[in-house]
C-alpha cells in the first residue's frame, strides 16, 4: 500500500476546513492518523471507542469547528445509537471508514459487521458513498465533505477492500 | 455515615456548585442533569441538552472544549449516562483539556425510569475511575462544606476537572425544555458563533 492517495486524502480533508481528527487506530488510515498527530493546526483525538467520535464532532460543530471519524466497519457497530444525535440535531457529519469483511477478507469475524456496516448507517439516516478506486478518493472526499458541511447531511465514505487492500488478520 | 448523614438535595447543591451558569458552555445530560441544568439557565442557548444517545454527554463536552479552548466548558450529567460511555473518561485524560469541567451528579439510580439502582449504588465509584483515567483534578461531594471547593475548581481549576456529587432520590426540579436538538443547536450555534 503506497501513500499517495492517503496523502491527497488528508491534504483534501485539511482544504476543506476539516482539523479535528478523531480515530479508532487502523491500518486503513494509518496515513491519515500519522499527518494529523504531526500538523500543528489539526487536533488528533484518539477513542476507546467509535462512539465518542460521534458525539465528539457533534460538540466540535458546536464549537465552530470541523472533524471527521476516521473507524474500521467494525466500529459502525458501536456509533448505532449515537448516530441518533446526529440524525435528529442535523448535525454535520463525516466519517471515513475502512472496510473490513468485503473483497478478499480472510478473517471470518470481519464478515458480519463488515457486511452490515452499510445497511446499519442508511437505516439511521446517513449517505454512504463507496470508493473502490484511488482516482475517485479525493473528489468522492470533497463531495462527502461539501454534503455535510453545506447541506447538514451525514456522510459516510467507505473505502473498500479492492483500494485498501484485503488483511490477513 | 450515621444515621443523621446529611444527604444532599440535587435541587440546591447543582445550582451552589455551578453558580452563575452564564460562565459556561454546558452539555447536559440526559433526565435529571438535563431538567437541573434546564431549570438553572432557563433552557437557555449556552446549554445543549441530550435527549438521547446516552453516554455521549461527555464527548460531546470534549468536542466543544477542542474547538473552544477560550471558554470553560461543563458536562453535567448523571451516574447512569456517565457509566454508559466510561472509556470517554480516559480520551477526556488522554487529551487533557485545561477548559474541561465534567460534573457528575450521582444519586446511585435509574431514577427516571423506576428508580432501579445504579452501578454506582452497588461499589463502582466513578471518581476512581476518573483518577484512573488520568484527570488529574478530581472533587468528591457529599456534604455542603464539600461544595466551596468543588465549584471553585468547576470554574477556575486547570483542568480537567471532575467533580463527583453524591445526592440523595430527591426528585430534579420541575422544568421544561425543548427536546428539538437541531432548533437548539441552531440556538447555541447563534449565541456563541453569531451563526446557526
Amino acid at each position: 500500500m503506497t501513500g499517495a492517495w492517503q496523502d491527497a486524502l488528508y491534504d483534501s480533508l485539511r482544504d476543506g476546513g476539516v482539523t479535528l481528527f478523531a480515530y479508532v487506530p487502523d491500518a486503513g488510515h494509518k496515513v491519515l492518523i500519522a499527518r494529523a498527530g504531526v500538523d500543528r493546526d489539526a487536533i488528533a483525538v484518539p477513542l476507546a471507542s467509535e462512539q465518542e467520535g460521534v458525539g465528539l464532532l457533534a460538540g466540535a460543530h458546536l464549537g465552530g469547528g470541523l472533524g471527521v471519524l476516521l473507524m474500521q466497519s467494525s466500529g459502525v457497530g458501536n456509533c448505532v445509537n449515537f448516530f441518533s444525535l446526529i440524525r435528529h440535531g442535523r448535525f454535520p457529519f463525516l466519517a471515513l471508514i475502512s472496510m473490513r469483511g468485503d473483497f478478499g477478507e480472510q478473517n471470518p469475524w470481519q464478515l458480519p459487521m463488515g457486511q452490515g456496516a452499510e445497511p446499519v448507517m442508511e437505516a439511521m439516516g446517513l449517505r454512504c458513498m463507496r470508493v473502490e478506486r484511488a482516482e475517485d478518493v479525493v473528489p468522492d472526499a470533497r463531495a462527502a465533505l461539501a454534503m455535510a458541511t453545506k447541506s447538514n447531511a451525514a456522510v459516510a465514505m467507505l473505502l473498500g477492500q479492492r483500494l485498501i487492500g484485503a488483511k490477513s488478520f | 455515615m450515621g444515621a443523621d448523614a446529611e444527604v444532599l438535595d440535587r435541587k440546591s447543591a447543582v445550582p451552589a456548585l455551578i453558580g452563575d451558569p452564564a460562565d459556561f458552555l454546558i452539555i447536559g445530560g440526559l433526565a435529571g442533569t438535563a431538567r437541573d441544568i434546564a431549570h438553572l439557565t432557563g433552557d437557555g442557548d449556552n446549554a445543549f441538552l441530550l435527549g438521547g444517545a446516552m453516554g455521549a454527554a461527555v464527548s460531546v463536552g470534549l468536542g466543544l472544549a477542542l474547538t473552544q479552548p477560550g471558554r470553560r466548558v461543563l458536562v453535567a450529567t448523571g451516574d447512569g449516562e456517565l457509566l454508559m460511555g466510561l472509556g470517554a473518561l480516559g480520551t477526556v485524560g488522554v487529551m487533557a483539556p485545561a477548559n474541561l469541567s465534567i460534573l457528575c451528579v450521582d444519586n446511585g439510580h435509574y431514577q427516571e425510569t423506576g428508580g432501579q439502582p445504579s452501578h454506582t449504588s452497588l461499589g463502582v465509584d466513578l471518581a476512581a475511575i476518573a483518577q484512573g483515567c488520568g484527570i488529574p483534578n478530581i472533587h468528591g461531594v457529599a456534604t455542603s462544606d464539600e461544595i466551596g471547593a468543588a465549584a471553585m475548581a468547576l470554574r477556575a481549576a486547570n483542568g480537567p476537572v471532575f467533580v463527583l456529587l453524591k445526592v440523595g432520590m430527591a426528585a430534579p426540579p420541575a422544568t421544561r425544555r425543548s427536546f428539538d436538538a437541531a432548533a437548539r443547536k441552531s440556538a447555541f450555534r447563534q449565541a456563541l458563533l453569531g451563526a446557526p
